[in-house]
């Protein structure tokens, strides 16, 4: 168990700086020049000559790369071009809406899969299964962006229950969750059908051993076998995916707080591209990416926990 | 009815050959010129000259629909065209030659799922300026370790098997085994997979070009079309309804035909069928 936590955690670091030094390559070494993009086109060489100076630009790139990751390790990811503020300071103040959206949705989607998984396993080639099946299928072929703007029309636009978008802050807790509501359910349709999918075919895999059957010969209630025996077992390929889907979750967040006008990452990274704001893209990219190789090592780590198996193989 | 006419496989069909069918009528045929603004006309309910009524700037949807689902389609192919032939090649090395390289190509790959296409896309637009190709590019750097990993975890049984090593004892050295007998034989798990990222790509086409970062206007696209409607969604709705329906469509059609080509092709599932 120590060695494999080892290894892991080598790997972990190491994949981490691979991640940095991918996302520097691309910001950095392909061809286009960051002052041009800044000032235009129309900008005369020496203000060019100027930025370049002052962004660092005639340093190797070795020089400036390593220079990135020192400050990095401090805390320190630069200064904003647009808003004139230390990255950090940004990032700061807009996590906790990107993170409560993050959790949020990947709460409501293990709850919805597990019980829609689960049922569906338990109701086999019956109507319930059946209609599980189908709006799964449709689930996994509608963008969340569409779905979000579906969600709207119908509780914004036509019930007005709930607002279409936008948010007050959190200092009115109530009105925060309320601003919440549609754009996590709207993350949670898409995950949930890949998720549900997965629970249904795993637990129909532990229903067919021997011990759910002696279970039921023994007349243990359906619900005590289903949520009790057959689940805990059906959980490591559920554990699996669940870590995979984190990555296209951060990535939802990121779509859907444009759709909800949402000021957290997601945003301020398009905001970021629009005022060509290189530092501050570059910071989210790389903290998007770490955040999924992060949940990844993690779901690991807890895989090796939940079976008992890989520990002693481990 | 020949039992691998399964409901998967023909809905699939049928819907694929459908949105590839308008595409490609499209190039030839639309019902108006899709970019035929008519303010006069904006926000026309359906009629027999507009079958689904007009736009915001009086523009038949029918016919930008038809365009769009061109444009997609174009994107898909050409990102799923240009990652899988990476993905194949570095998967065919990395299984030709083992050791350290294989190692290295399959850490390398792992590293390529912590970028989701739209992380990519993010990048290059902000280096380049947003673009179709932006758009190309990042979904096709994502499709490299996809198709790097099923085309190696396929090649390495390929390799095991007594032809292969009567082919090296008759002297045919690593490449041309790779050529002449790997690649035939791992050709079917990799079109599967081909039919399942085509979806994949044109999900993700559409969520870049909702975001501003696929097709810029005028070139019109289902995404574009949806993130415009969006400001348009108290006055009319219905903007809102086609262009999600249609990517709906392509995408079901696209990921049911792959299910249903993997569960034809995998010698697993047949067995158990046959059982």
């Amino acid at each position: 168990m120590g060695y494999f936590l080892l290894r892991r955690t080598v790997g972990f670091l190491a994949t981490v700086l691979t991640i940095t030094m991918v996302v520097f390559a691309v910001m950095n070494i392909l061809p286009g020049d960051p002052a041009l993009t800044i000032l235009g086109i129309d900008a005369s060489e020496q203000a060019l000559a100027a930025l370049r100076a002052q962004l660092g630009l005639n340093d190797p790139v070795l020089v400036r790369y390593a220079a990135w990751i020192g400050d990095a390790l401090t805390g320190d990811f630069g200064t904003s071009h647009s808003y004139r503020v230390p990255v950090s300071e940004l990032v700061l103040e807009r996590m906790p809406l990107t993170l409560s959206l993050a959790i949020g949705g990947m709460v409501a989607t293990v709850l919805l899969a597990l019980v829609l998984g689960i049922g569906a396993a338990a109701n086999h080639r019956k109507s319930g299964d059946w209609g599980v099946m189908f709006l799964s299928q449709i689930g996994i072929a509608v963008p969340s962006f569409w779905a979000a703007m579906l969600l709207v029309l119908l509780f914004a636009v036509h019930l007005q229950w709930l607002p279409p978008g936008g948010f007050p802050g959190w200092s009115d807790p109530v009105a925060a969750v309320r601003a919440l509501i549609l754009p996590v359910a709207a993350l949670t349709i898409v995950q949930a059908a890949v998720l549900a999918r997965v629970t249904r075919s795993s637990a129909l895999e532990v229903m067919r051993l021997d011990y759910v059957r002696t279970a039921r010969a023994m007349g243990y209630p359906r619900q005590r076998i289903l949520w009790r025996h057959v689940l805990p077992n059906a959980l490591v390929p559920i554990v699996t995916i669940v870590g995979l889907q984190f990555a296209s979750l951060i990535t939802g967040t990121i779509v859907i707080e444009n759709v909800f006008y949402l000021p957290g990452l997601g945003r301020l990274v398009f905001q970021a591209i629009a005022n060509r704001d290189l530092p501050l893209v570059q910071a989210l990219v790389t903290l998007f990416a770490v955040i999924v190789v992060t949940v990844n090592f993690l779901v690991d780590v807890i895989y090796v926990m939940i079976d008992p198996r890989l520990k002693a193989r481990a | 009815m020949n039992r691998h006419l399964t409901p998967n496989l023909i809905l699939g069909a049928i819907l694929v050959a459908l949105v590839v069918g308008v595409a490609g009528l499209s190039l030839i045929w639309t019902p108006h010129d899709h970019a035929l603004m008519n303010i006069r006309e904006r926000f026309g309910a359906p009629s027999d000259v507009h079958w689904l009524g007009t736009d915001q700037l009086g523009r038949d949807i029918v016919s930008q629909l038809m365009v769009a689902a061109r444009n997609s389609m174009t994107v898909a192919l050409i990102a799923v065209l240009m990652g899988g032939s990476i993905g194949v090649a570095l998967g065919l090395l990395a299984s030709a030659l083992g050791g350290w390289f294989e190692d290295l190509i399959m850490r390398v790959a792992d590293i390529g799922f912590a970028f989701p296409a739209l992380l990519f896309a993010i990048m290059l637009s902000a280096v380049f300026g947003p673009s179709l190709w932006v758009a190309v590019l990042a979904i096709a750097f994502i499709n490299i370790p996809v198709f790097a990993r099923v085309t190696r975890g396929a090649a390495n049984v390929i390799w095991t098997r007594d032809y292969v090593a009567a082919a090296r004892a008759a002297g045919q050295g690593r490449f041309a085994i790779s050529r002449d007998h790997i690649l035939p034989n791992v050709a079917a798990p990799v079109i599967v997979q081909a039919t399942i990222e085509f979806a994949i790509a044109i999900l993700a086409e559409a969520a870049l070009s909702y975001l501003g970062l696929g097709a810029q206007p005028p070139s019109p696209s289902w995404g574009r079309m949806l993130s415009e409607a969006q400001t348009l969604m108290f006055m009319a709705p219905q903007l809102a309804i086609y262009p999600g329906l249609c990517i709906m469509a392509a995408v079901l059609g696209f990921s049911l035909l792959g299910d249903a080509l993997r569960d034809l092709t995998d010698p697993r599932l047949t067995r158990s069928r046959q059982a």
